[in-house]
């Protein structure tokens, strides 16, 4: 089997927790991998973050660039075709910066590409065979990859286990010598941060979380008074967002909120991982979807087959007459 | 500013129940609606709107066969103004890189400034832009949600990472950007758009028109290929409440309470 590299990216010292997820990747395709992690960037930040990683890795490999301070993902493209074996096999953790870096990367490799891999089903000379899923995760597929020429692979966040080895050490090895000057036809400016809404909805125990099932905005107003009758607050899913039916702030997701309720109910949501990336602490997740096969009811702990639409209003009102009556 | 959209129709999943056939190594495609892909249709929007404020064209290609076209109709009604539709025996079974290699040799065809694609499709690739970019040597985002045309050469794009927090680059032309749905409204398109746009003439390229072998594009050239679908069996499940709909209010109602949802 061929070499495998793991792209890890780091903040503020701190390898990504997708490092030890990789590494488990590089393991479950050949168990006797000794694979290597590299990783880009500038200064001391880059420095501790080589060092936090534990055996995890066999080797490390530091790419130290004044230019890769900010991760560029057409400069580390470059900077990887440097240093790259020809025939490795690569993985990036399948988020916005592997998103920008890997399919491009693949085709300067001259490798296959697979992205969002949810697992590895087997491996057989130079073919490797994953899964991955469709239509939103209402279907998985097998995929079978012809290594032969190498391979970069996206990993979905969360699908595997992270094998993380505290013991012992990985040896850092510098490789920024063999990069060069990098130059690229896209600059980083700045990060605007997002807005703070007039709702925090990190801070409710319970979630009414609407999502494309709600049909139009008026009738947002149906989970608006469910929550405002339950004490809780109307979070949402990309889809409500992009049709500009609720603020930007309510989005719950990788790209929106990251939110840890007590109870999660989840109306009209179909469950892309985007948006089960962003509820954590495990909370009670009741789904009501009409569609049976809905992804949201593989994660939920109690789920209702109906029609938001008629089944919140009927919600609403007993909560309204359970709460105004006094409990015995 | 010419700009040119690769498109893809595909099953609405608003409008579908995905579901296997019974040998489960399809889906069942008989009874499905399709549609164009939600962000291909923010990238013409998108595309319509920098026209509308710079001047320039809007070009939407697609990989396909006859179905395919109904997909341009609709864009071109939204105010498009060229169809294109690639089409050959030969590009079926092509992984995401023989369809990213296909879409070079279409737009070295002509002279484009922007190249914008989806985010991503049904399979979830996200895989197209970034490679279409890589192999014409040109600059990449991927993720863009909003775009600002500083002057001819450069643009200044937001691109939507974690947080919702946005990542700002100025990036030069002619470059391939990705679009993420949100970054506009798309305006809406009636059947009568439609059918004015109806005998306005498709231009169709084949392999030969784009000098492309079976060794760069098709299943011969695929390297990563789907072998089956399945349904995936992940832990127990929710517990579907049965019974009445009050029945299911009381018992959701009693959950919520326990879990200290209700005081």
């Amino acid at each position: 089997m061929a070499r495998i590299f793991a792209y890890i990216a780091h903040k503020d010292g701190v390898a990504s927790d997708a490092a030890f997820e990789l590494a488990a990747v590089a393991r479950k395709i050949d168990p006797a991998a000794a694979p290597t992690a590299i990783l880009t960037g500038w200064g001391p930040n880059l420095d501790a973050a080589c060092k936090n990683l534990g055996a995890s890795y066999a080797e490390t490999w530091k790419i130290a660039n004044e230019v890769l301070s900010y991760p560029n993902a057409e400069l580390v493209r470059k900077a990887l075709q440097k240093v790259l074996p020809s025939n490795s096999i690569v993985l990036v953790a399948h988020e916005h910066f592997g998103i920008d870096l890997a399919p491009g990367l693949s085709v300067k490799m001259g490798s296959a590409f697979v992205s969002d891999v949810l697992d590895i089903a087997g491996v057989e000379g130079t073919g490797i065979k994953l899964v991955r899923q469709e239509f939103g995760g209402q279907v998985s597929a097998h995929v079978q990859c012809d290594v032969s020429s190498g391979a970069v692979f996206t990993i979905r966040p969360g699908a595997f286990r992270a094998t993380e080895s505290t013991a012992g050490r990985s040896l850092v090895v510098d490789k920024s010598g063999e990069v060069g000057s990098l130059a690229a036809g896209r600059r980083y400016l700045e990060t605007v941060v997002a807005e703070a809404g007039d709702v925090d909805i990190t801070k409710y125990n319970v979630l009414v979380s609407i999502g494309r099932g709600i049909q139009e905005k008026d009738n947002v107003a149906i989970a608006l008074e469910l929550a405002d009758a339950m004490g809780a607050a109307v979070s949402c899913s990309r889809p409500v967002v992009d049709a500009k039916w609720m603020e930007k702030s309510r989005q719950v997701g990788s790209s929106g909120k990251t939110v840890k309720p007590k109870v999660y109910l989840a109306c009209g949501i179909s469950g892309a991982f985007q948006h089960l990336a962003g509820i954590k602490g495990n909370p009670f997740l009741i789904a009501i979807n009409k569609n049976p096969k809905a992804p949201i009811f593989q994660v939920a702990d109690v789920g209702i087959v109906d029609d938001i639409l008629e089944f919140l209003p009927e919600l609403t009102n007993k909560v309204r007459e359970m709460r105004s009556t006094p409990a015995k | 500013m010419e700009i040119v959209v690769c498109a893809k129709r595909v099953p609405d999943t608003s409008e579908n129940e995905i579901e296997l056939n019974t040998a489960g190594n399809e889906i069942e495609r008989g009874e499905l609606v399709y549609t164009i892909n939600e962000p291909d249709n923010y990238a013409v929007e998108e595309a319509l709107q920098i026209v509308a404020k710079i001047g320039g064209s809007v070009t939407v290609a697609t990989i396909g066969g006859e179905d395919d076209e109904e997909v341009l109709r609709r864009e071109m009604a939204m105010g498009a103004n060229h169809g294109v539709l690639i089409t050959d025996e030969r590009f079926s079974g092509s992984d995401g890189r023989g369809i990213a290699t296909i879409l070079k040799a279409f737009i070295q065809k002509g002279r484009y400034d922007l190249i914008l694609t989806g985010v991503q499709a049904e399979a979830g690739g996200a895989q197209i832009g970034g490679m279409l970019a890589a192999l014409l040597d040109y600059p990449f985002a991927s993720l863009v949600n909003s775009i600002e045309v500083l002057d001819g050469r450069r643009l200044k794009i937001s691109r939507e990472i974690e947080g919702g927090n946005k990542e700002m680059n100025e990036i030069d032309l002619p470059c391939v950007l990705s679009i993420q749905t949100g970054i506009n409204e798309p305006r809406y398109v009636g059947m009568r758009g439609i059918r004015q746009v109806a005998s306005v003439p498709i231009q169709t390229f084949s392999a030969v028109d784009l000098g492309i072998g079976a060794g760069t594009a098709g299943a011969a050239a695929a390297k990563v290929k789907r072998v089956d679908y399945f349904v995936p069996s992940l832990g127990k499940g929710a517990e579907i409440l049965h019974g009445s709909r009050e029945e299911i209010i009381d018992k959701v109602l009693e959950l919520v309470t326990a879990k200290g949802g209700l005081k």
